[in-house]
């Protein structure tokens, strides 16, 4: 049946070669754990990425749910994770991987390091993957203020009087931040359409860059 | 004149294909810039919003302050976007040796808890936190980085108007 469907589609588009593109390269011995187990530690970009998709989709799922407005934020959150079946299990799953994605991002910048995977004629690469690496602190920073509790609140709190400390833009750029002169309602607005829609889109734009070049120059070769 | 006899006038002109170039760039320019400078200037707009300048607020009788810090709460007309509320306040107003009456902000400067008075029996603010240390002056003496905001005093008619917050005048 799936073959079917498969090939009728293939007649007509001839999709096979797009996929091979993507999906069908070697794995070399270096990299593959199968030949030598400490080449798991290769492992950690690809684990960073699937984390990834896993935010991405439970982020998705707890929006159905979730309003971002300082009289309600907090029911919904409270709503969702104790009233709706597996809430615990979503959001713990968006909580718990928010951390991990950092860990496993962490453990792949060692590895790229210790490895000497930065140098050229990689060296945009490690650039790109700064930049994800920048772009998922944002992500981690405005996620924390949207369940609206005392925590968030005074985190939050807290990086806007570390943005306010920069050298003469301080103040403004906590300003722009908040979207006023409280952390408040168009702090937690603000928050949310960064968090949700404008990180999250540079994210995308910077893993297809960090894996076309992956893809253009291959991995690097072994120690 | 005539020495220019048998030359060609130089004439310095665009080729067709440049001028076609800055055309479209212009174009396009205009037409991104259309798209985008709405949504900047939408994204901007708290920080051009004239700021309400703050109000003094009646707080208490002048005759009730003494030498020594009392805390005193009043209610600010609050606007955050489309919500508006009374936020609470709170202020710690004491005289000091001349007869001169100031209200300290009783966020610690350290990493902003609430302080109180005297909550050590050493005549002293106290933040119960990390133990920063202020005298009745908000001078910091231990732990914070700076001593305790201020906020503008007005006197009128026998009442106590506090206006907005600003760093410490007395030490």
């Amino acid at each position: 049946m799936f073959k079917a469907v498969y090939n009728w589609i293939d007649e007509r588009l001839d999709v096979a070669p797009l996929w091979r593109d993507v999906a069908d390269h070697e794995v070399p011995e270096h990299v593959n754990p199968a030949h030598h187990f400490s080449a798991f530690v290769y492992c950690f970009g690809g684990l960073t990425f699937f984390i990834t998709v896993i935010q991405i989709l439970s982020g998705m799922f707890l929006t159905m749910y979730f309003v971002p407005d300082i009289n309600n934020a907090y029911a919904s959150v409270d709503y969702l994770q104790h009233k709706v079946a597996f809430g615990g299990i979503v959001r713990g799953m968006h909580h718990w991987g928010a951390s991990l994605v950092i860990v496993m991002m962490f453990l792949h910048t060692l590895r790229v390091f210790f490895t000497g995977s930065y140098k050229a004629p990689r060296e945009m690469n490690w650039v790109v993957g700064m930049l994800i690496f920048f772009v998922m602190l944002g992500l981690g920073f405005t996620g924390y203020l949207l369940p609206w509790d005392n925590k968030a609140y005074y985190a939050t709190k807290v990086g806007m009087q570390i943005a306010e400390s920069v050298p003469y833009i301080g103040v403004y750029l906590k300003e722009l931040m908040q979207g006023g002169t409280i952390v408040g309602a168009q702090t937690l607005t603000r928050f949310f359409a960064i968090h949700v829609f404008f990180l999250p889109g540079a994210l995308l734009a910077l893993l297809a860059g960090h894996f076309f070049m992956i893809r253009k120059q291959g991995i690097s070769g072994p120690l | 004149m005539s020495n220019h006899e048998g030359q060609k006038p130089v004439r310095k002109e665009m080729s067709r294909r440049q001028f076609l170039s800055y055309t479209l760039g212009g174009t396009t320019a205009f037409m991104a810039g259309g798209v985008a400078l709405p949504m900047i200037r939408f994204a901007v707009d708290p920080l051009l919003q004239k700021k309400e300048e703050s109000a003094f607020i009646k707080v208490t009788e002048e005759a009730k302050i003494t030498n020594d810090p009392v805390e005193y709460k009043f209610k600010i007309h609050q606007v955050d976007g489309w919500y508006e509320s009374e936020a609470e306040l709170v202020a710690w107003i004491s005289k000091d040796a001349n007869g001169n009456i100031f209200a300290l902000s009783p966020v610690c400067k350290h990493l902003g808890c609430t302080i109180g008075w005297n909550t050590e029996n050493s005549d002293q603010y106290v933040c119960p936190c990390h133990g920063a240390h202020y005298t009745r002056d908000g001078k910091n003496l231990s732990v914070a980085p700076n001593p305790l905001d201020e906020y503008e005093v007005k006197l009128d008619g026998g009442f106590i108007y506090l206006g907005p917050i600003k760093p410490n005048t007395r030490v």
